[in-house]
């Protein structure tokens, strides 16, 4: 009897995960379908779109209108450059607020994280004006730098957490081994942070990738990522579905095949801390 | 020679003064047991030792010279904790010669040493193995190993056996034991574990909240405890502690009698008691008697083959050559 109840509620998880999937994954599949029909196509009724003919005209179009590799370089600088400078200052942060924690660390770490819920919006004009001021407007460098400090707190987070993991007594047996501080650094507490460090890298880059706002506002044409390339296929009438369609997946594919292939890594990093 | 001297050192955390200020001094080739209560100091005590904490007043003299403003990587001490802390990422080869690698040693020394320490300590077959598919045995082998390849001035030990199960806790206490003998290498051992501290120790340091309560040989402190606290603390099972009437007829705050003092009668004795729980250990029993003179039960040792059953009425007898006497105060008459 035990044996049936736990039966069925497996069969229950399991189509309640794989409906919450589907929910999840629908849009994307449908930007994916949409993409291989005619512009006239795309717009019919669920089924006339599934039952009309497919087409690579959209990709064609896309690829013709405009400089998709452009803006893949652009996304790849703006989403490597941002991460590793910010785990360049996220690391020796994160290293601090773990092995030497003082009264203000929680208090510090609240407060990072608290810049994460004030609407990006609210700093747009300083942020504008800044930029101008500085003469980086749509300029791949103001994008790194922008992207990085709103990324930060969530990279000194989690590499505080995964930190936080490391023994302490283990760094105490390097020192007693005749381990210096750059020797524990490099030797021990490096070689032991790595899964942590590369699970926080490969989220910044995905964050990094997607992020639409601040990408939009402080570009126009020559630092203007993936983003904007999809943007600029969108307009208020609506009229061009397949093409946005086709530019969208020419967009994500990338970082959807990175995550793909490093979801392992990413699952763990995490959730790391969190089974333990 | 005095090897390790502490000179009046006292270590507070914020508010709270964990070790008052005391004096500790350790020969060369000692091998000293830091025994006590769980938060009695004396893990703070070692580390203090080993430059892990610092003193908030006082001095650390190591070899003659002040190591108190030394960092622990200079003092050359080694270190084997309760957690192994061995390095994860590191073979087991590795994990062992850090240590020398650290010291700036050739690779063909590193090895030659390596090798030896495997030797001496059957890790031989291990040596390319990570510590995650090592026993807690071994892991605790490679700590061990780690720390004797570099050749110390003193090996220092934070409860090194606590986290392995009794059988192979019995057979490392020989393993360490013999690994002084050989070595005769100052060795500072701090566990919460009498017996541990009974059974290997040349001397051991009786603490409690940060306190020495006293320092002797094994067999010193068993016979002469200076005080309440270590004649409770020391043996196995406790000495029995009796107030009252029976203390004031010895001109005494508290008696203390070992179980191995008292002798068992069924007819006559000065103490009237019934066996209450018996513990059969096979070599020895332990008679729980409940004395109507006493609030609580005796223990009482007798021989493997002594059998009472519960509820038999007994009588107990003192060897008054061996009755303890203390003041109010817990401290020991003369």
């Amino acid at each position: 009897m035990a044996r049936a109840t736990s039966n069925r509620q497996k069969l229950i998880t399991s189509i309640i995960a794989w409906a919450a999937a589907i929910v999840i994954f629908f849009p994307i599949l449908w930007i994916i379908v949409l993409s291989f029909k005619a512009e006239g196509d795309a717009i019919r009724t669920p089924l006339g779109v599934l039952t009309s003919s497919w087409t690579l005209d959209s990709y064609a179009v896309v690829q013709d209108r405009s400089d998709y590799l452009k803006h893949f370089f652009n996304s790849v600088i703006v989403a490597v450059g941002s991460t590793l400078l910010g785990i360049l200052v996220a690391v020796p942060a994160a290293w601090s607020m773990a092995f030497v924690p003082s009264k203000r660390t929680r208090g510090i770490l609240m407060w990072m994280l608290s810049t994460k819920m004030l609407p990006a919006v609210g700093v747009l004009y300083p942020i504008y004006l800044l930029f101008i001021q500085l003469g980086i407007l749509d300029s791949r460098t103001g994008l790194v730098i922008v992207l990085m400090l709103i990324n930060l707190p969530i990279i000194v987070w989690m590499l505080y957490t995964y930190f936080r993991e490391i023994p302490a007594e283990i760094l105490e047996a390097a020192r007693m081994d005749g381990a210096g501080m750059r020797a524990e650094l490099l030797y021990v507490l490096t070689p032991m942070a790595i899964p942590g460090i590369a699970s926080t890298m490969l989220l910044n880059v995905i964050l990094a990738w997607n992020e639409a706002f601040w990408t939009l506002n402080l570009t126009a044409a020559k630092a203007a990522p993936l983003t904007a390339f999809i943007a600029s296929y969108s307009s208020p009438e609506g009229l061009f579905y397949a093409k946005l369609s086709a530019a969208s997946v020419m967009a994500i594919a990338p970082i959807l095949v990175m995550g793909w292939f490093s979801q392992k890594q990413l699952v763990r990093g995490l959730t790391f801390g969190a089974v333990k | 020679m005095k090897q390790i001297q502490l000179k009046q050192v006292s270590k507070r955390f914020g508010d709270v003064e964990v070790i008052p200020p005391l004096d500790l001094e350790i020969e060369d080739g000692e091998f000293v047991v830091f025994v006590g209560p769980s938060g009695c100091g004396k893990s703070t005590l070692l580390r203090l030792i080993a430059g892990l904490e610092d003193v908030t007043s006082g001095a650390v003299i190591i070899n003659g010279e002040d190591a108190t403003g030394i960092p622990p990587a200079r003092r050359s001490l080694a270190m084997v904790f309760q957690s192994y802390a061995l390095y994860p990422h590191m073979s087991v080869r590795k994990n062992i010669a850090f240590p020398l690698r650290m010291a700036g040693l050739g690779k063909a020394e590193q090895n030659r040493r390596v090798e030896d320490a495997a030797n001496v300590l059957n890790l031989t077959e291990y040596l390319d193995r990570r510590p995650g598919q090592l026993s807690g045995g071994q892991r605790q082998r490679v700590a061990i190993g780690r720390a004797i390849v570099r050749e110390p001035t003193a090996f220092l030990f934070d409860e090194p056996l606590s986290n392995l199960d009794a059988a192979l806790r019995v057979g490392m206490r020989l393993e360490i034991s013999e690994l002084h003998k050989r070595l005769a290498t100052t060795m500072i051992y701090v566990t919460h574990d009498q017996v541990e501290a009974m059974t290997m120790a040349d001397k051991i340091v009786v603490l409690q909240r940060g306190v020495i309560e006293q320092i002797g040989s094994p067999l010193e402190l068993y016979r002469n405890p200076q005080n309440i606290f270590v004649a409770g603390f020391i043996g196995s099972p406790r000495m029995n502690l009796l107030e009252g009437s029976e203390a004031a007829a010895h001109n005494a705050h508290t008696i203390g009698i070992r179980p191995e003092h008292i002798s068992i009668s069924t007819d006559k004795g000065d103490w009237e008691g019934v066996v209450g729980v018996t513990e059969h250990l096979g070599s020895d029993t332990f008679f729980h008697v409940s004395c109507p003179a006493f609030t609580n039960p005796l223990t009482v040792r007798a021989g493997g083959d002594v059998d009472l059953s519960y509820g038999t009425k007994i009588f107990l007898t003192p060897d008054k050559a061996h009755l303890h006497r203390f003041d109010d105060k817990g401290l020991r008459l003369t």
